[in-house]
C-alpha cells in the first residue's frame, strides 16, 4: 500500500497546508462574502417587500373602513335631507290648507252676516207694509183710521201668533 | 494485470527540500492546487453577476454555501457560525478531492491516510482547543456523563475519553477506506473488462459504470460524513453535550 510509505507524508501534509490554507483564505476573502451578501440581499428584499404587501393591505383596509363610513354618514344625511323636505311640504301644505280654512269660514260668516243684516232689514219692512196694510183695510172696511200704536201692536200680536 | 495500488502512488514532480523536510511538489499536490483553485475560480465564476434571482451555476454555488450553512447552523447553533468558513472550506475542499478522484488518470488527494489523517487531526485540535478556550477546566466534564453510578465513573470516563482521542483516527480512516476501497474495486474490475476479452468483458464492464453512480454517491457521502462530524464534534466542543 503506497499511502503507508513514511516517506511520502511530509511532502503531502506540508503541501496540504498550503493549499487548505491558501482555500481557506480565499474562501474567506472572496467567495464567502459574494454568496454571503446575494443571500443576505435576497432574504432582506424577501422581507422588505413582504412588509410592503402587509402595509399595503393595512391601507386597502382602511380605505375600505373609510369609504364605508363615509358611505354610511351619507345615507343618514340623505334620509335627514328627505325627512326635512318631507316635513317642510307637510308644514306648508298644512299651513295653506289653514288659510284656506280660515278664508272660507270667513267668507261664510259675513255671508250669514249679509243674510242675516238681509232678513232683519226685510222683517223690519214687512211689519211696516203689515202696518200699512192692515191700515189701508181697517180704513177700507170701517171708514176710520186706526191709530197708528194700536195697529202696530196689533201686527205684532198677529205676527207672534 | 496492472497492480491496483499503482494509482496510489506519489510521484515527485519537483522534488523540494524546506528546512530539511521533503517538501516536493508532487501529484498529490499537484490536485490539491487543481482543486482549490477549481473551487475558487467556480464560485468566482458563479457569482460574476450576484444576481437577485440565480441562474444555474450561481444557484449551485449558493446551494453549496446554504447546505453548509444549515449543516452549522443545525448541529451547532447561531454561535456555530463563527467556524462556518472553516467548515465550507473542509466540504469543498473534500468534496472536490473526491470528486477529481472519479476522472480517469487523476489521483485521489484523500485516498491517503496522511492526508485525511492531517485534516482529521486538524479538526480534533482546534475543537479542543475552543472547548478548553470556551469551558477552561471545565471541559473535562465532558467525560463524565450525567447520570452514571459512581461505581461505574471511573471506566466511563477511560471509556469516554478513549473514545474522544480516537475521533481523529475514525474521522480520517472513514474518509480514507471509502476512497482506496471503491477506487480499488474500480481498479480491478477494469481489468477484469480486459482480461475477460470482448466477451466476457461486458459484464464486468456494466459492474464498473454502476459502480462507478455508487462511488460518485459516496464521494459526497464522504465529504457530507466528514463535514457534519467536525460539526457534531464542534457542538459537544461547544456546549458539552
Amino acid at each position: 500500500m503506497p499511502q503507508l510509505n513514511p516517506l511520502d507524508w511530509a511532502p503531502q501534509v506540508i503541501w496540504l497546508l498550503i493549499t487548505f490554507g491558501v482555500l481557506y483564505l480565499l474562501m474567506v476573502w472572496v467567495a464567502i462574502p459574494r454568496i454571503g451578501t446575494v443571500i443576505d440581499r435576497r432574504a432582506a428584499k424577501i422581507a422588505a417587500d413582504l412588509e410592503a404587501a402587509e402595509t399595503n393591505k393595512r391601507t386597502t383596509e382602511e380605505a375600505i373602513a373609510k369609504y364605508e363610513q363615509a358611505l354610511a354618514e351619507a345615507k343618514q344625511k340623505a334620509h335627514a335631507i328627505v325627512e326635512e323636505g318631507r316635513a317642510k311640504l307637510k308644514a306648508e301644505t298644512d299651513a295653506e290648507r289653514a288659510k284656506l280654512r280660515k278664508e272660507l269660514a270667513d267668507k261664510s260668516a259675513e255671508a250669514a252676516a249679509r243674510i242675516e243684516k238681509a232678513k232683519t232689514s226685510a222683517m223690519k219692512d214687512v211689519n211696516a207694509v203689515a202696518t200699512e196694510a192692515a191700515a189701508d183695510i181697517v180704513k177700507q172696511l170701517i171708514g176710520v183710521a186706526p191709530s197708528k200704536a194700536d195697529l202696530e201692536k196689533a201686527v205684532t200680536a198677529a205676527r207672534k201668533a | 494485470m496492472p497492480d491496483p495500488m499503482h494509482q496510489f502512488e506519489i510521484q515527485r514532480i519537483v522534488p523540494l527540500d524546506l528546512f530539511g523536510f521533503d517538501a516536493s511538489f508532487t501529484n498529490a499536490a499537484l490536485f490539491m492546487v487543481i482543486g482549490a483553485v477549481l473551487i475558487t475560480v467556480f464560485i468566482v465564476f458563479a457569482m460574476r453577476k450576484a444576481e437577485m434571482v440565480p441562474n444555474r451555476t450561481q444557484s449551485v454555488a449558493e446551494l453549496a454555501y446554504t447546505f453548509v450553512a444549515n449543516m452549522v447552523r443545525d448541529n451547532v447553533g447561531t454561535d456555530g457560525m463563527k467556524y462556518f468558513p472553516f467548515i465550507f472550506t473542509l466540504f469543498m475542499f473534500v468534496l472536490t478531492m473526491n470528486m477529481l478522484g472519479m476522472m480517469p488518470y487523476s489521483f485521489t488527494v484523500t485516498s491517503h491516510i496522511i492526508v485525511t489523517f492531517a485534516l482529521a487531526l486538524m479538526v480534533f485540535i482546534g475543537v479542543t482547543i475552543i472547548g478548553f478556550v470556551k469551558h477552561g477546566a471545565h471541559f473535562f466534564s465532558f467525560f463524565v456523563p450525567k447520570g452514571v453510578p459512581f461505581i461505574l465513573l471511573p471506566l466511563i470516563v477511560v471509556v469516554e475519553v478513549i473514545s474522544y482521542l480516537t475521533r481523529p483516527l475514525s474521522l480520517s480512516v472513514r474518509l480514507f477506506a471509502n476512497m482506496t476501497a471503491g477506487h480499488t474495486l474500480l481498479k480491478v474490475f477494469g481489468a477484469f473488462v480486459v482480461a475477460m476479452g470482448v466477451l466476457g468483458g461486458w459484464a464486468a464492464l456494466a459492474f464498473m459504470v454502476a459502480f462507478t453512480g455508487l462511488e460518485i454517491l459516496v464521494a459526497f457521502l464522504q465529504a457530507y460524513v466528514f463535514a457534519i462530524l467536525t460539526c457534531i464534534y464542534l457542538n459537544d466542543a461547544l456546549h458539552l453535550h
